[in-house]
């Protein structure tokens, strides 16, 4: 078995208690505007090229058995069309301006890498976090790992936008020690339009995590624009309070447009929409603190 | 939590250390005109030892006294703050010298005129061919001479007395007057008629015995400068201070110190007498202060005679007494070695005591709130963190180290206390030892611990490379080993490096030898051998042997340079072949000049040390246990032996300079690696993949290593962060690390990332649920966190 993984970070500090090593699944249902892991939105590998560390060899150019790529005064370019992905450029390529995002692990190889941390991890009261993407969208993995690490006595974490199906989310939930649940737009049209799925999915699976023994905090991108109006601030903290058990705590993590620079190396385009999103000031953050904190629900400010 | 630990400086020491950061340092001659004076009165009419004391008398008997405003704590080395001397008979700055120091911008040393004409007139010519640098530099063997000035090892003692030492708790339980009854029986005891030594024995007590008037004398004139104050002072408030001041120099350091006040007191007069006497690598140490001071705080505080506040006043007006003591400059140009204006005096704070119970005092918590209330050069300091240590103190630590001034660095008792009796100390010494200077541990109050100077290792494996001659200079530094294009192993190549390393350990310890005896001979200190066990006992110099324990290092620079150079050899050339030995030789030569893809090639695809990766770990692990087979336990000349030590302090920076490109894909004349870290950006997989690399060193077979590592301000925000700063240490100090230190990154330094990229490889940027490295970052991106990195400063 295995799993595709975009990113492994150790020293992680904000995914979850303790220092963490994040593993970054591929592939994700939901593609939020200010999405800043937009590379691991497709669940299949892509190719990456961040064109200020290209020193223009052409390398790439040359060992390209498709032919696919062109150097450009703009750098190099790459024909969608003719290319399949294989990696061989980015291979070859002396400055990693051309990467290769999504590398196939096995199970085994992946509990290595976590092993690797026991001694941080438990010095710290600290784990592992699977997150992505979606670590959802490769569930077979997820479960393996979460099983494996379990027996290990290792802390499990799982940062997700819960946009799964219930028996899924059933099955992981006594194998899970925490669950970071992404909740981002209240109106499901809203959030069709921002993250390009509807919601009540996610909506019922935080009902169901909220029924069983699943420790869960909720975490919410606050944007201007986007989410941080006083309607939508009320609606979530509304339906928090109704829950069978409310979450530890709901951590509000201001907007930010750090994932800019990664559109560029996909070629992509950060916010094609042109919304304005913005991060929400001082005062805004404090009357959506009261807003939550008034329905008894604890709140934290991350980042 | 006490009022007080919110309250900051008073305006006392708000003064005070404003004063002390403004003072421009400079040069005084005072010291130097007393000296020579005296010298040419008197040099032939005694006997070396009792002519190095009575020349301290005239010195402690001549100098100015100062006694500035405010101060509590009273005594300069100089006239005035921040006026240092010179010690013409270690190293006599010439004209030119001085002139240099009087203008050049960094570390700059002002003189005037008028006094640069009188040390021409009156100093220079009586010193000519006097120096101790002069008797090194006459004695050394031409091959040493070239490896020295092409950057191979520097030499610590060409213009410093050997020092890197520390006090213990005698010197608070005992006076002078004490020290003196006890030499005045071991004079007695000496015994002519069986022991050929007893007559060096008697200059050396002698000398010892003049060395305790010296300084009482020394403080006298202190009281009585203080009284003379005290009638003139209108201020009465003031007067009473400075009757107070006058009070304890009338007490110490004739006798013991009776209270907390007069314990400080008691030390500055012990630390201004060692440097006054000499000017000794690293300056002097108190040592574990807290706990010294920590039975005078308690019983007073019971007693209601003193209050935390004056507690903590008193100790900022140390701190600034330390800060006023400026390092004396180098001569010539050889101050580019490594200009600075720190006298590396360390405070070690917290750590164990002798009878292996935690150190941690309330004075502990008081001298962390002033390292970082008044964030000054001088003293250093550094939390000890033994598995005992209680998590409030490392994490009121890991508040001083979030705010960024570089202080305190962190070390692990637990990991030194075995390697101090790995060396033969008893447990006990070993326990009341810890770090002075910059990483090097020792046995406080019982140890000379001398740091010869720092070995070049990448450099070795250049001139490995060109089978034994310097490539900068042209010049044979080596032996032939082989012209590398023949090597058909990266085992042979090895083998070629372990030649010539063997071969420049040879070298550096011949010399450092016969240095070791130029100073037992020429230059002995009787005043700091007052307070080494067992110097009175033995009735031997501190660098005569006289002291417990009598250690030497070498301190091996460039661990993660030599590593990585060797991996990309050994991967590239050797093993996947994608190089050749001639592309690699012609690359290194040329600085990889239009070979960017290779270096790029290099730099992203070879195992570098610090990502807990084990092909590059195993490397690094051999090379460190060659040095440690190539060094230790080669003979000193005080019946004990060398050690490896694995500190840089800022010659990693000299080093590099002297050098060529490297295998790894440094360019050339850019800094090595420094102590045991990672090279500059090759550690990619966080903190925790570096300690755990580090950790497969067995560390307690060295004198230290070192290990710095670069953080943002953002990894540092909240307190949770700070809990897991401490976790990072218990941990690496779990794997049986020695010592840590975390530079917080400035504004300045990610502008420096921008430009290059490659050695700021491992700069992290934290956000939740986000991974990536401030380099990958866009332009945008990086002026964003350079922005929030500058409001976070100010």
């Amino acid at each position: 078995m295995t799993a595709t993984i975009f990113d492994i970070k150790r020293y992680a500090i904000n995914d979850g208690p303790g220092i963490r090593i994040t593993l970054f699944f591929k592939g994700c249902p939901l593609s939020c505007l200010w999405c800043h892991n937009p590379e691991g939105i497709s669940p299949r590998k892509e190719k990456l090229y961040t064109r200020k560390k290209c020193l223009g060899c052409q390398l790439c150019v040359e060992k390209c058995p498709e032919n696919a790529l062109t150097f450009t005064s703009e750098g190099i370019l790459t024909d969608p069309a003719k290319c399949t992905v294989c990696g061989i450029c980015a291979d070859h390529c002396p400055s990693l301006a051309m990467q290769l995002s999504g590398e196939e692990y096995t199970i085994d190889r992946l509990m290595q890498e976590i092993e690797k941390e026991t001694l941080v991890m438990d010095r710290s009261e600290g784990g592992v976090t699977f997150s992505g993407g979606e670590p959802f969208m490769q569930p077979k993995a997820l479960l393996e790992l979460l099983r494996r690490c379990g027996k290990r006595g290792i802390h499990r974490t799982i940062d997700t936008t819960l946009f799964v199906k219930p028996d899924i989310l059933q099955e992981a939930i006594p194998e899970t020690d925490l669950f970071l649940v992404d909740l981002k737009q209240m109106d499901s049209s809203k959030h069709q339009y921002f993250c390009g799925t509807s919601n009540e999915r996610i909506l019922q699976n935080i009902r169901l995590l909220a029924s069983s023994k699943a420790k869960y905090i909720i975490r919410i991108p606050l944007i201007e624009g986007v989410n941080a109006d006083k309607e939508n601030i009320e609606e979530t903290a509304a339906f928090l309070a109704t829950l069978n058990r409310k979450p530890q705590y709901v951590d509000l993590l201001p907007y930010h447009d750090i994932g800019r620079s990664k559109h560029d190396k996909r070629g992509s385009t950060y916010n094609p929409t042109n919304i304005n999103m913005q991060a929400p000031s001082e005062e805004k953050l404090a009357r959506c603190r009261e807003l939550f904190e008034k329905h008894g629900i604890a709140v934290h400010i991350g980042g | 939590m006490h009022t007080s630990e919110m309250a900051g400086m008073n305006e006392r020491i708000s003064r005070l250390r404003k004063q002390t950061f403004e003072t421009q340092p400079s040069l005084s001659i005072e010291r130097a005109l007393i000296e020579t004076r005296f010298y040419k009165e008197n040099e032939g009419k005694y006997p070396i030892p009792v002519l190095r004391a009575l020349n301290f008398l005239e010195i402690c008997k001549q100098k100015t006294i100062y006694i500035g405003d405010d101060e509590l704590i009273v005594g300069e080395r100089g006239p005035a703050p921040k006026a240092v001397p010179t010690f013409p008979e270690l190293t006599c700055h010439s004209v030119e010298d001085l002139q240099i120091l009087n203008s050049r911008e960094l570390q700059r040393y002002t003189i005037s005129q008028e006094d640069i004409d009188t040390y021409a007139r009156e100093v220079i010519p009586y010193w000519k061919g006097r120096t101790q640098r002069e008797r090194i530099f006459n004695h050394v063997p031409e091959e040493w001479r070239k490896a020295y000035e092409n950057g191979m090892f520097t030499e610590f003692m060409e213009q410093r007395a050997p020092g890197h030492t520390s006090l213990d708790k005698k010197v608070y339980q005992y006076g002078l007057l004490d020290l003196k009854e006890r030499i005045a029986g071991e004079l007695k005891r000496l015994d002519f008629q069986n022991d050929p030594e007893a007559t060096d024995r008697q200059e050396e007590l002698t000398a010892m015995s003049i060395s305790c008037d010296a300084a009482i004398i020394f403080a006298e004139r202190h009281a009585d400068l203080a009284e003379q104050m005290a009638t003139e002072e209108k201020n009465p408030q003031r007067a009473a201070e400075l009757r107070k001041i006058a009070e304890v120099c009338r007490w110490v350091p004739a006798h013991a110190p009776r209270t907390y006040w007069e314990a400080i007191q008691m030390y500055w007069f012990v630390h201004l007498g060692t440097i006054t006497e000499l000017n000794g690598w690293d300056a002097m140490n108190p040592g574990h202060f807290d706990q010294h001071l920590a039975p005078f705080y308690e019983k007073e505080v019971a007693e209601g005679s003193l209050t935390r506040d004056e507690a903590k006043e008193l100790m900022s007006c140390f701190f600034v007494k330390v800060n006023n003591h400026t390092a004396p400059p180098k001569v010539g140009i050889t101050a580019k070695e490594s200009g600075t204006y720190n006298d590396f005096t360390n405070l070690n704070i917290g750590g164990i005591r002798a009878d292996g119970r935690d150190g941690v005092s309330e004075v502990s918590y008081i001298m962390l709130e002033v390292v970082e209330e008044l964030h000054i050069l001088q003293p250093g300091s550094s939390i000890h963190i033994s598995a005992r240590t209680p998590d409030r103190f490392l994490k009121a630590g890991c508040n001083v180290i979030r705010k960024g001034h570089g202080y305190p660095s962190v070390f692990n008792p637990d990991v030194y206390v075995q390697e101090l009796v790995r060396q033969g100390k008893t447990l006990e010494d070993a326990r009341e030892g810890g770090c002075s200077g910059c990483i090097e541990v020792g046995a406080f109050g019982k140890e000379a611990y001398v740091l010869t100077g720092y070995l070049n290792v990448p450099k070795i494996l250049e001139v490995t490379l060109h089978n034994g001659v310097d490539p900068v200079s042209g010049e044979k530094l080596g032996i032939e080993t082989g012209d590398p294009t023949s090597f058909r192993s990266y085992d042979e190549l090895y083998a070629a490096f372990l030649l010539q390393l063997n071969y420049f350990v040879d070298m550096k310890v011949r010399v450092s030898n016969y240095i070791d005896r130029m100073f037992a001979k020429y230059a002995p200190a009787p005043f700091l051998s007052l307070f080494i066990d067992d110097c009175i006992a033995k009735g031997k110099d501190y660098y005569n042997a006289g002291a417990r324990y009598n250690t030497t290092y070498i301190q091996c620079t460039g661990l993660g340079t030599i590593t990585d150079s060797l991996s990309s050899i050994k991967k590239h050339i050797f093993e996947d072949k994608r190089f050749s030995m001639q592309e690699m030789l012609y690359a290194i030569d040329s600085n990889f000049e239009d070979m960017e893809p290779m270096r790029q090639t290099i730099l992203n695809r070879t195992p570098f040390f610090g990502n807990n990766d084990p092909y590059a770990d195993e490397i690094a692990v051999q090379v460190y246990n060659d040095l440690y087979d190539a060094i230790e336990g080669r003979p000193n000349t005080k019946g004990e032996c060398f050690h490896l030590n694995m500190l840089s302090t800022t010659c990693h920076v000299y080093f590099g300079k002297v050098m060529n490109a490297t295998p790894n894909g440094r360019m050339a004349h850019r800094a090595i690696s420094d102590g045991t870290s990672p090279s500059h950006g090759a550690d990619r997989n966080g903190p925790s993949a570096v300690i755990q690399s580090l950790g497969k060193l067995d560390q307690a077979k060295s004198g230290g290593t070192l290990l710095n590592q670069r953080f943002l301000p953002s990894l540092l925000k909240k307190e949770e962060d700070i809990n897991k700063l401490a976790s990072l240490i218990r941990s690496y100090f779990a794997l049986g690390g020695h010592h840590i230190q975390f530079n917080i990154v400035d504004t300045k330094t990610l502008l420096d990332a921008q430009k290059r990229p490659e050695e700021y490889r491992d700069l992290l940027v934290r956000v939740a649920g986000y991974s990536d490295y401030f380099n990958d970052m866009n332009a945008d991106l990086q002026a964003d966190v350079i922005m929030r990195t500058e409001q976070e400063e100010l």
